[in-house]
């Protein structure tokens, strides 16, 4: 298994191999299947959005739609106009969303394709909308295609009406329905009125019922978009993904923000919940506070497993953060943190964190790939492996635990049915965790190191 | 005609006329059942198809194990054609690449300025890191808009490293499809690989497996057979395959063509330049597999030869003898609907048929008309614009190469007989009534289910879960949903495994929470009332 990958590092400025990231579209797809009824609509030839829809499919195990302007070598020199115009009207006309979110490609954002214009040309049905969002891929990554979408849909529908709605903006950041869930779930606990936006629960984790709907319950309705206009307050979860679309909102409609990390671990939670509270003055209720004794009762329980076992994580900058985090409280030695995503920030924020909890000889690096990572590992290897489905090969081949968290997990079933933000959330890590390093050792121990007790 | 009819009347009068010429529904009796493909889909459809690049990296030279295939482009593209095609490979010297995946990761510098340094400075590094002996280079959309030269570099590394570098240009938007890129990539593997190889085969026998990809292990399943009778396989295309075989693959005596859309460009090259004849084969289904291996012994004609096939195919039916009766018995009388890329529609019918099932809807994803209905009808195809972008290559018989295995009179003889390059299309084999769709999209997906009805529908992995939360039967004939090899007689009986599994498995049951169920509602309150109207 990846045989060809020497131990040798050599400086790479050009070749990209085994990439941990993927291009802003995925993500713009991703943003706008969160919003009620709304059709994303990919701007471009027609190959990127099977593969976006493709790539989505196989990580929720769930229908994924998107509608493309199927440029040919025509639309491409003389521009995507009329195949806008047209698609737009053939999606109202036959999938009848009561929205279209409309996000370029490398392909339409090269010839210069003004799609806010065309979009202005366009009739449109009553009571239907058209937004877009510009998606270059040559720029930032998936995660950047996400808020990008985000802050499309916030420049085209939130208003400041100047009466405020008396509830917080919560935005989730690029995480899995089952996260969004708990959020919901640790909000409503802290007694907070919200708009939780964007809202793939409900959407990419739809019950089975027999019936295909193409439009599943959930998602953020239109008429909630409008409204982050008029609230009180926006937390913007996860700073390298949400904090873009906080200050587009902050310009256009005047609601302040705080940027918040994930909530991945306890740390993370606590902190969420002290802003929760600090808006609504409610006390954190009982439940909750059981709730967070439980998952620290078994992370002391675990810790005999995990203390100072070296760990590789990578994946998206928030969620990596978010990892880093839960596996220094857990004990764990964070040696390599990676993320395949260009951002400004992300080294100094997991240089923060191995200072906080006094770790030496731990590297965090944006801009990388898996190749790199498993060249690292392969001078100074690791316990463990924490990540997307693509760090598989590189466990297979160095014989390394994995366990599987962010974006994409590909090859595993009901992973987005479990959250792994908020108490709930560390719980299910600190399974996922502790199982992957006993299992290893039961697999390999000598025989007469097997127990059954602990 | 009414499901047809019914589908397309939703639809307005712009779409209804182009997609009218889309969809066919089997008149057996009528002379000549034409249908439209290759054509453009329409702006705002979900379509399933993908692109040129798509097919040109992702299809035809993604799986050959021994180069180093470098998208240059944007990181997506390469990012989304790594790894999702389970076209397995297994070397002995363990210098495999298909675990990889290579991009130029294009910025926006790239973009303004021209991605041509960073596509050299690419090579370089790989050069320095792997030291391949071939180098793909395959482009995406913004590199034709931006006008990089990656002919010209392929070149220069070919003469600065000594390697072989071939380039192809293959951006997404060329063509209306994925049919593009396979051209595309047909065109590259002919002019810079095939033939270049001169280690002598000496073997008997000898023939190339084309448009064979391996899924789920597909193809070591039909050598496996292969090799039993005493054929020899020289290179397979592109399933496992290896560029250092392609290279002397013009020694075969014939070329079996699996998938026909995806490489029946190569595979009349080839007989154009080397001589070599080519037999349309389908190693999927078990009376399919029979057929196709006496069609090879009719090829080659010798009488130990077509007793070896005889003998062969007789034990391997004795094996599977008792599975093959249980799953027809779970399976009979069942109906299928498919939808794949090229020929699998075609193919999968047949592995049906063997259990009893029968196909009630068949598409093709990019196929063109032949793949419809046969290659007869290539003189009447009217080329587009956007086929016309697609280069199409003339090559000469090869003065030293050249050998026709058969001579004329045989040839005639046999093509008569055995689908010697030729292929009579998916119509060909399709009941009245049954309904052919090219380019079959979402909305007709749900619409033909909702009419037909079928208890299994064969399809790709974005309708996939449509169909399962329509309380339909799934599976993905790409990929093969982790399982596999369908192929040959023990591929029929993992396929009909699968299939059984699906339609049996008791969580079907309890999609209906009971408290949804009225008759039983009904039922126990009748009981209760002692009331005489239970109806469940
Ligand atoms: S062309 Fe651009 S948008 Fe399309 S898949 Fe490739 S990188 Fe993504
Ligand atoms: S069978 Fe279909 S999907 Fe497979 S390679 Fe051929 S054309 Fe493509």
């Amino acid at each position: 298994m990846l045989n060809l990958t020497p131990k040798k590092i050599t400086p790479r400025t050009a070749l990209r191999v085994n990439p941990c990231k993927t291009c802003q579209p995925v993500g713009a797809i991703y943003c706008a299947l969160g919003v009620h009824r709304c059709m994303p609509h990919s701007h471009g030839s027609q190959g990127c959005v099977s593969y976006h829809r493709t790539f989505l499919t196989r990580h929720f195990k769930e229908p994924a739609i998107a509608s493309t302007s199927s440029f040919t070598e025509g639309a491409s020199v003389f521009g995507g106009g009329s195949n806008l115009k047209t698609g737009v009207k053939n999606v109202f006309d036959i999938y009848d969303p009561d929205m279209i979110a409309v996000h370029t490609t490398c392909l339409s954002e090269t010839i210069g394709d003004d799609v806010g214009s065309y979009i202005m040309d366009i009739d449109l049905p009553d009571n239907k909308l058209v937004v877009h969002a510009n998606t270059p891929s040559y720029v930032g990554s998936h995660v950047t295609g996400f808020y990008n979408m985000m802050c499309g849909f916030i420049n085209y529908l939130s208003l400041n009406t100047k009466s405020p709605n008396g509830k917080i903006g919560i935005f989730p950041g690029f995480v899995n329905p089952a996260d969004i869930r708990e959020m919901k779930k640790l909000a409503s606990m802290m007694k907070a009125s919200f708009i939780m936006f964007p809202d793939q629960s409900g959407v990419m984790d739809a019950p089975m019922t027999g019936n295909y709907e193409m439009y599943p319950k959930g998602g953020t309705t239109k008429e909630e978009i409008i409204s982050l206009g008029d609230c009180a307050k926006v937390l913007a979860l996860g700073i390298f993904t949400s904090l873009e679309p906080a200050n587009v909102l902050k310009r256009k409609c005047k609601v302040p923000y705080e940027a918040l990390p994930l909530p991945i671990g306890i740390a993370n939670t606590d902190q969420f919940i002290m802003e929760l509270k600090k808006i609504t003055q409610e006390e954190v209720p009982p439940a909750l506070e059981e709730e967070r004794g439980r998952l620290v009762d078994v992370m002391l329980d675990a810790h005999f497993y995990c203390y100072g076992k070296e760990v590789a994580v990578f994946g998206d900058p928030d969620t990596a953060l978010g990892l880093t985090s839960f596996v220094l409280e857990l004990g764990m030695i964070p040696k390599y943190v990676i993320t395949g995503t260009p951002s400004d920030g992300f080294e100094k924020k997991a240089a923060e964190l191995f200072d906080l909890f006094q770790v030496e000889g731990c590297m965090a690096k944006a801009s990388a790939d898996l190749f790199e990572l498993h060249q690292l590992i392969k001078n100074e290897p690791v316990d463990l492996l924490l990540g997307t489905s693509y760090g598989k090969q590189i466990a297979k081949a160095e014989n390394i635990p994995f366990v599987r968290a962010g974006f994409p997990v590909l090859d595993r079933y009901a992973h987005s049915y479990f959250p792994i933000v908020g108490y709930l959330g560390g719980l299910r890590l600190t399974e996922l965790i502790t199982c992957a390093l006993m299992d290893q050792f039961d697999r390999e121990c000598e025989d007469e190191d097997m127990d059954v007790v602990m | 005609m009414r499901e047809k009819e019914l589908v397309l009347d939703q639809y307005n009068a712009k779409v209804y006329k182009n997609r009218k010429e889309h969809i066919l529904q089997i008149d057996e009796s009528a002379e000549d059942q034409a249908i439209a493909a290759n054509s453009r889909s329409i702006p705002g459809i979900m379509t399933n198809r993908g692109c040129c690049y798509a097919g040109c990296k992702g299809v035809v030279l993604g799986p050959l194990k021994d180069a180093l295939v470098l998208t240059h482009g944007p990181i997506g593209c390469g990012f989304y054609s790594w790894g999702t095609r389970r076209n397995k490979a297994k070397t002995e010297s363990g210098e495999n690449y298909i675990q990889y995946c290579f991009s130029t990761d294009m910025q926006e510098p790239d973009i303004v300025f021209g991605g041509e340094t960073k596509l050299r400075k690419a090579i370089e590094e790989a050069m320095e890191i792997f030291h391949p002996e071939t180098i793909l280079i395959c482009s995406t959309c913004p590199v034709g808009l931006i006008g990089d030269d990656i002919h010209a570099i392929a070149s220069e590394t070919e003469k600065k490293y000594g390697i072989t570098c071939v380039a192809f240009s293959c951006e997404g938007y060329k063509g209306v499809s994925q049919s593009g890129g396979h051209h595309i990539a047909n065109n590259g593997v002919m002019r810079h690989i095939i033939g270049t190889g001169d280690t002598p085969i000496e073997k008997k026998y000898k023939v190339n497996l084309l448009g064979e990809y391996n899924i789920g292990g597909d193809g070591w399943e039909t050598e496996r057979i292969l090799k039993r009778i005493g054929y020899e396989v020289i290179a397979v295309l592109t399933g496992d395959g290896s560029v250092e075989s392609l290279r002397n693959s013009h020694q075969a005596d014939l070329n079996l063509v699996m998938c026909h859309r995806s490489i029946n460009y190569i595979a009349e090259m080839m007989h154009t330049k080397y001589g070599i004849h080519w037999l349309k084969v389908n190693f999927i289904g078990i009376d399919a597999t029979i057929q196709t291996l006496r069609d090879m012994a009719a090829y080659f004609d010798e009488p130990e030869l077509t007793a070896r096939t005889e003998e062969i195919i007789a034990d391997e039916l004795s094996v599977i003898a008792e599975a093959r009766a249980y799953y027809h018995s779970k399976l009979q009388g069942k109906t299928a609907a498919l939808y794949v890329g090229g020929s699998r529609s075609h193919h999968y019918q047949a592995l049906l048929a063997d259990f009893g099932i029968s196909t009630v809807l068949a598409g093709y994803e990019f196929a063109h008309r032949d793949d419809y209905e046969g290659r007869d009808m290539l003189p009447f195809i009217k080329e587009d614009a956007d086929s016309k972008n697609i280069e199409s290559i003339t090559v000469e018989p090869d003065p030293e190469k050249f050998k026709a295995f058969l001579t004329k009179e045989k040839y005639e003889e046999l093509r008569a007989r055995i689908p010697l390059d030729s292929y009579k299309g998916l119509i060909h084999d399709m009941k009245t009534g049954s309904i052919v769709v090219d380019d079959l999209n979402h909305f007709e997906t749900e619409e033909f289910l909702r009419l037909l009805k079928p208890d299994i529908f064969l399809s790709g992995i974005k309708d996939k879960y449509v169909l399962q939360k329509a309380n339909v039967l799934s599976r993905q004939l790409h990929s093969y949903d982790y399982s596999g090899p369908y192929s040959g007689f023990n591929g029929a009986i993992n396929f009909a495994r699968d299939l059984t599994m699906g339609l049996y498995t008791p969580v079907w049951k309890f999609v209906i929470p009971p408290w949804k169920n009225h008759s039983t509602l009904q039922a126990s309150l009748a009981e209760i009332t002692g009331g005489e109207e239970a109806t469940c």
